[in-house]
C-alpha cells in the first residue's frame, strides 16, 4: 500500500541558498510524523512546499497520488490543512467565524443562494454550525465562541487555529510549531488536545514541526530529523534520541 | 430652524450618493489594496446607461436603473479580469496609474457615445417636491435615500451574514491565511469589482436625477466622495457610509449658510468643503474615523 503523503527527493533553493536538499519521507493515514531539526534546518520550508506556498526546483509531493506542488488552493481542496508558526488567524473575526472559514471549501450552495441566505444555503449553514459546535466542544472552546480572536490569550488562539484547520476536515494536518512560545502547562494541554483530536479522527495524518523535544517525543509515531536541509535520520522517537548524528546536530560536534 | 432641517435633509441625500461612491472605493481597496481611481468613470457610465435605456430605448425607469446596475457590474468585472488580473503582484503604483488611465478612457468614451451635451435622465421625480411637517423635500432626495438605504442594507447583510461576505472579510485581513482555507482570492476580487460597479451605477443614477441632469461632469462630482472614503477609513465600509453622510451634510450646510455669514470666502466655497473636512480629520486621526492602523507583523 502506498502512503497517504509522499514527499520524494524535494530540493528547494532560494538564489544560492539550498533550503532543502533531497528530502524524502512518507506519512500514512492515522500517523503522526514529526519533523525536527535545529533553527534553519528547513522545517518550515518543508511545510511551505507541502501546502503549495513554495514550488521546489526538484522532487515530487503527492497526496494519494495527486500532486500538491504549487497551488495553495488546490492543496486545501485536496484535504491539506495547516496552522502557521506565527498564527494565521483572522484576528478581527470571532472564533465561530474563523472556524466557519475553515468550512468554506465544504460549502456548496451557489453564490446567489448564499447571498440571499435562504433555502439550501440556510440548511447548509445550519449543518456547518453544528459541526463547528462539535469542534468547539472537542477543543473546549465553547465559552469563547463569540469572542474576537484578537482578545484571546495566545494559548487559546493556538487552539482556535487548530480548530479552524480541523473544520476543513482535512486528510492531512500540518502543525507548524504548535507549542512555540508556550509554558510547560500550556504545552501539556496542547499535547492532550492533539491526542483527543487523533482519537476523534483516527484516519487523520498529522505532520508536525516542533522544537520542544519532550513534546515531540511524547506525541510522534515517527520522527524525521533535518540538518541544513538534509534528512539525517528517520525512525521512532526512541531511535532518534539515540542517533549520533541527531545528537551532534543539536549539540554541535568537536570539529 | 426650517432652513436648517431642510439643509440637513438635502445634505443626507447628497451624502447617501457619496456613500455609494465611497463604498465602491472601499470594497475594492479591501480586496486588492488598490484605490480604484476609475470609480468616478463607472459612476458616470452608470448614469449614461440608465439614460440610454430611458431615452433611446424607451424602457421604464426601473428597468433602466437595473440595466445600469447590471452593466456596471459587468464592466467592473471585465476591467478586473482583462486588465488588472495581469497586474497581481506588481507594484501598487503601477496598478493605480492604470486605474487613472482607465478613468480618462471612460471619460472620453462617454461623449464619443452620447455627445457632450447634458441630457435629462428621464426619472419620474424631476423637480417635484413633497411637503412634510412644514418642510419642503425634493422627491428625488427622498428616493435617493430610499435607494441608498436598500442598497447599503443589502450590502451589509451580504457582507456580515453570507459565506462570501465572510470570505471577503477574511481576504482583506490576511490573503495567505485565506488561501490556506481554500478560499479563491480571485473570486473574491471579482465579486468586489461587481459590487463596486453596482453601487457606482446607483450613485450615478441618483446623482443625475432631476435638475442636475446627465452630463460628463458626473465623474468629477463623484470625486467629492474621495474625502468621504478617506475620512471614514479606507478599509471600513461602515466608515464610508458615515463619511459620505458627514461630507454631504457639511457641504450642503456650507452652501446654505456661507454666502450669508462668511461671504468673504467667495462663491462656491462649499465645493472645497469636503476636502477641508478631510484635512482636519486626518490631522487628528491619520487612519480615518474607522480605519485600522497598519500593523507590521514580522
Amino acid at each position: 500500500m502506498t502512503a497517504l503523503l509522499d514527499v520524494s527527493d524535494v530540493t528547494l533553493r532560494f538564489g544560492g541558498v539550498t533550503a532543502l536538499d533531497g528530502v524524502s519521507f512518507t506519512t500514512d493515514t492515522g500517523e503522526l510524523l514529526a519533523v525536527i531539526g535545529p533553527n534553519g534546518a528547513g522545517k518550515t520550508s518543508v511545510f511551505n512546499c507541502i501546502s503549495g506556498v513554495y514550488v521546489p526546483q526538484a522532487g515530487t509531493i503527492t497526496l494519494e497520488g495527486a500532486s500538491l506542488l504549487g497551488s495553495r488552493r488546490r492543496s486545501a481542496d485536496l484535504g491539506v490543512a495547516r496552522t502557521f508558526q506565527n498564527l494565521g488567524l483572522f484576528p478581527t473575526l470571532t472564533v465561530t467565524e474563523n472556524l466557519l472559514l475553515g468550512r468554506h471549501r465544504h460549502m456548496r450552495a451557489g453564490f446567489l443562494a448564499g447571498a440571499a441566505w435562504f433555502g439550501r444555503s440556510r440548511d447548509e449553514e445550519r449543518r456547518h454550525r453544528e459541526s463547528i459546535s462539535e469542534l468547539l466542544q472537542l477543543l473546549r472552546l465553547d465559552e469563547y465562541r463569540d469572542a474576537h480572536v484578537a482578545m484571546l490569550p495566545y494559548g487559546i488562539q493556538k487552539r482556535v487555529e487548530l480548530g479552524r484547520a480541523l473544520a476543513m476536515e482535512p486528510r492531512l494536518l500540518l502543525l507548524d510549531e504548535p507549542v512555540a512560545g508556550m509554558n510547560a502547562g500550556e504545552t501539556e494541554a496542547m499535547a492532550s488536545y492533539i491526542g483527543a483530536v487523533r482519537t476523534a479522527r483516527p484516519d487523520l495524518a498529522v505532520v508536525l514541526v516542533e522544537h520542544d523535544m519532550p513534546f515531540v517525543m511524547g506525541l510522534a509515531d515517527r520522527v524525521v530529523a533535518l540538518d541544513f536541509g538534509t534528512p539525517i535520520a528517520t525512525g521512532t522517537p526512541a531511535e532518534i534520541q539515540r542517533d549520533e548524528r541527531v545528537i551532534a546536530a543539536y549539540l554541535g560536534t568537536a570539529a | 430652524m426650517t432652513d436648517f432641517l431642510q439643509f440637513v435633509f438635502a445634505g443626507s441625500a447628497l451624502g447617501a450618493r457619496y456613500a455609494l461612491v465611497a463604498l465602491g472605493f472601499v470594497v475594492i481597496y479591501r480586496a486588492t489594496g488598490v484605490i480604484n481611481f476609475a470609480q468616478g468613470g463607472l459612476v458616470a457610465l452608470g448614469a449614461y446607461i440608465a439614460y440610454h435605456f430611458t431615452d433611446r430605448i424607451g424602457a421604464p425607469f426601473v428597468i433602466a436603473v437595473l440595466a445600469a446596475v447590471a452593466a456596471c457590474a459587468i464592466v467592473g468585472v471585465l476591467i478586473q479580469r482583462v486588465v488588472l488580473a495581469r497586474m497581481v503582484g506588481q507594484p501598487a503604483f503601477a496598478v493605480i496609474m492604470i486605474t487613472i488611465g482607465l478613468l480618462f478612457v471612460i471619460e472620453q468614451l462617454i461623449p464619443t457615445l452620447w455627445g457632450y451635451n447634458s441630457h435629462n435622465l428621464g426619472d419620474p421625480w424631476g423637480i417635484k417636491t413633497v411637503d412634510l411637517a412644514g418642510l419642503t423635500l425634493a422627491e428625488r432626495d427622498l428616493w435617493t435615500l430610499a435607494i441608498a438605504a436598500m442598497a447599503l442594507g443589502g450590502f451589509f447583510a451580504f457582507f456580515r451574514l453570507s459565506r462570501y461576505g465572510l470570505a471577503m472579510r477574511a481576504v482583506a485581513i490576511d490573503q495567505e491565511a485565506a488561501l490556506a482555507q481554500g478560499i479563491s482570492v480571485g473570486a473574491v476580487v471579482a465579486v468586489s469589482w461587481a459590487i463596486s460597479g453596482m453601487v457606482a451605477a446607483l450613485a450615478g443614477v441618483t446623482l443625475s436625477t432631476g435638475a442636475t441632469a446627465v452630463s460628463p461632469t458626473i465623474s468629477f462630482i463623484a470625486l467629492a466622495a474621495f474625502p468621504a472614503m478617506i475620512l471614514g477609513g479606507l478599509d471600513s465600509p461602515g466608515g464610508a457610509v458615515i463619511g459620505g453622510l458627514l461630507i454631504g451634510i457639511t457641504q450642503t450646510l456650507t452652501a446654505g449658510y456661507q454666502p450669508e455669514h462668511a461671504a468673504w470666502l467667495g462663491d462656491n466655497f462649499h465645493v472645497v468643503m469636503p476636502y477641508v473636512v478631510m484635512i482636519v480629520i486626518l490631522m487628528v486621526r491619520p487612519y480615518g474615523l474607522f480605519g485600522v492602523p497598519e500593523v507590521d507583523r514580522a
